[in-house]
């Protein structure tokens, strides 16, 4: 059966590893080849590096480290940041990523969408979406959060999904680095408007909230930094946890 | 060991590589014929589309080429697709050393999503690429196509329906999911591989 996937999510800025709460006050937390070899030892199923400063400061990717990160890591992993047009994707995927995602490029460029499905196939190409729920519903923004636009998130999903996305990578801006758990009620909508895997991401404080992102939100993966980070969840613990809660895990 | 990856125009080689230098293996890279010939092993890995590859593989004679090859191989994702004798991807006739079809997945319940990607089992495995597997292991999938079962099934997975997640016959050994990505188990395989 295919697995549920738990995904660590290692920010990066200049070089290290960083994780904001509510996308501010940015904290250290290691050395991003060194986390992702161990997270992988832990059971981690893929990893998301992102290159958080690359969209504000118009800063170009990081192919070195991803290099750093193919040759040590033997899990998938999708890199992210900065990725405006196709010589940005096929510069990390020769470095050795495995998919690239892309955020505010794609809503600034649509067809970008089309175009990474075509040159290297949908599996390549994760669209993440940060949301905030408001009085109008849940509307996107761009650059980390720090930007607002006319986008709704159910719309943009489904575009993204026809536009040859392989998966959608949603963060709840109003979740995320509180800790109360996955906004699984959108969760579970856009699995129910989509065809492509959706992850989870933004909230996790417990195990409970990824069971939930699973069962509740109906996610296919559920993405995580600062629980992971600090060793408040160990992986493999909640792999157990998971499996004892009948999530199909891989153990 | 003189380990040789086939170079064409495919994605994504460079994972292959890596995964077998973490072994202590440094493979060569390449299209040449006559370095090919002298490897020991010879990886035919393979991101992309059956049509387009095909084609590139005949223009370059590589489709006879690889047939014809008496060491080990090792076809990977794409790789042992084009290695059995039809893609519904493309509709094209591939290498034939598998023979049996390649089709596309049908969905059949709303949670069938495609490409199968991520993380499933293989069972009933066979043969020395599993080597020391006693129980159902997970291996990282990405495709939309598959194989059927077939007489030359090595590993069965389930999704959707039941196929070849797994295929040998003689010295042609191929898998549907990436062992270069697998993490140990995959280690585990490619290893196995390297020992035939």
């Amino acid at each position: 059966m295919l697995a549920k996937r738990i995904i660590p999510c290692l920010d990066i800025k200049d070089g290290q590893t960083v994780k904001g709460t509510n996308f501010i006050n940015l904290r250290q937390a290691g050395d991003p080849v060194e986390l992702g070899k161990a997270y992988s030892e832990q059971g981690a199923d893929e990893l998301v590096y992102l290159d958080i400063t690359a969209s504000h400061e118009g800063r170009k990717t990081f192919a070195d480290l991803v290099k750093r990160i193919a040759a040590q890591i033997n899990i998938p992993f999708t890199v992210g940041g900065g990725i405006n047009e196709l010589k940005d994707v096929d510069r990390l995927l020769c470095a050795g990523a495995d998919k690239v995602s892309i955020n505010s490029s794609a809503i600034k460029n649509p067809s970008l969408i089309d175009d990474i499905a075509k040159h290297f196939g949908s599996q390549v190409c994760v669209v993440a979406i940060d949301a905030r729920y408001t009085q109008a519903g849940w509307k996107c923004y761009l650059n980390g959060g720090r930007v607002k636009t006319d986008k709704y998130l159910f719309e943009w999903a489904k575009e993204v999904n026809e536009r040859g996305a392989g998966e959608i990578l949603f963060t709840s801006m109003n979740h995320d680095g509180v800790k109360t758990g996955y906004a699984n009620k959108a969760l579970a909508h856009l699995s129910e408007i989509t065809r492509i895997p959706v992850i989870a991401s933004g909230g996790a404080g417990k195990m409970e909230h990824f069971r939930d992102a699973f069962t509740i939100g109906k996610a296919d993966a559920a993405l995580a930094a600062s629980v992971f980070h600090f060793g408040e969840i160990p992986i493999m613990e909640l792999k157990a946890y998971l499996k004892n809660e009948g999530v199909s895990v891989r153990i | 060991m003189n380990v040789a990856i086939i170079k064409y125009n495919a994605g994504n080689i460079f994972s292959v590589d890596y995964a077998l230098k973490r072994i202590g293996v440094s493979p060569i890279i390449t299209a040449n014929k006559e370095l090919l010939m002298k490897a020991d092993k010879i990886i035919f890995p393979g991101v992309g589309e059956a049509g387009t590859t095909m084609n590139y593989l005949k223009e370059n004679k590589l489709d006879i080429f690889i047939k014809e090859l008496k060491q080990p191989v090792l076809g990977i994702c794409l790789g042992m697709q084009l290695m059995c004798s039809h893609s519904e991807e493309g509709d094209v006739d591939c290498l034939g050393i598998f023979d049996t079809e390649v089709k596309k997945f049908t969905p059949q319940i709303r949670e069938d999503k495609v490409p199968h990607m991520g993380w499933n089992t293989i069972k009933n495995t066979s043969g020395p690429l599993f080597r020391g597997f006693e129980q159902e292991e997970y291996v990282y999938f990405v495709h939309s196509y598959y194989v059927p079962k077939n007489d030359f099934t090595a590993a069965e997975t389930d999704y959707i329906l039941t196929y070849s997640s797994a295929l040998h016959k003689d010295n042609f050994y191929a898998t549907q999911f990436h062992p270069e990505k697998s993490g140990n188990i995959g280690k585990r395989i490619l290893k196995n591989f390297l020992d035939l």
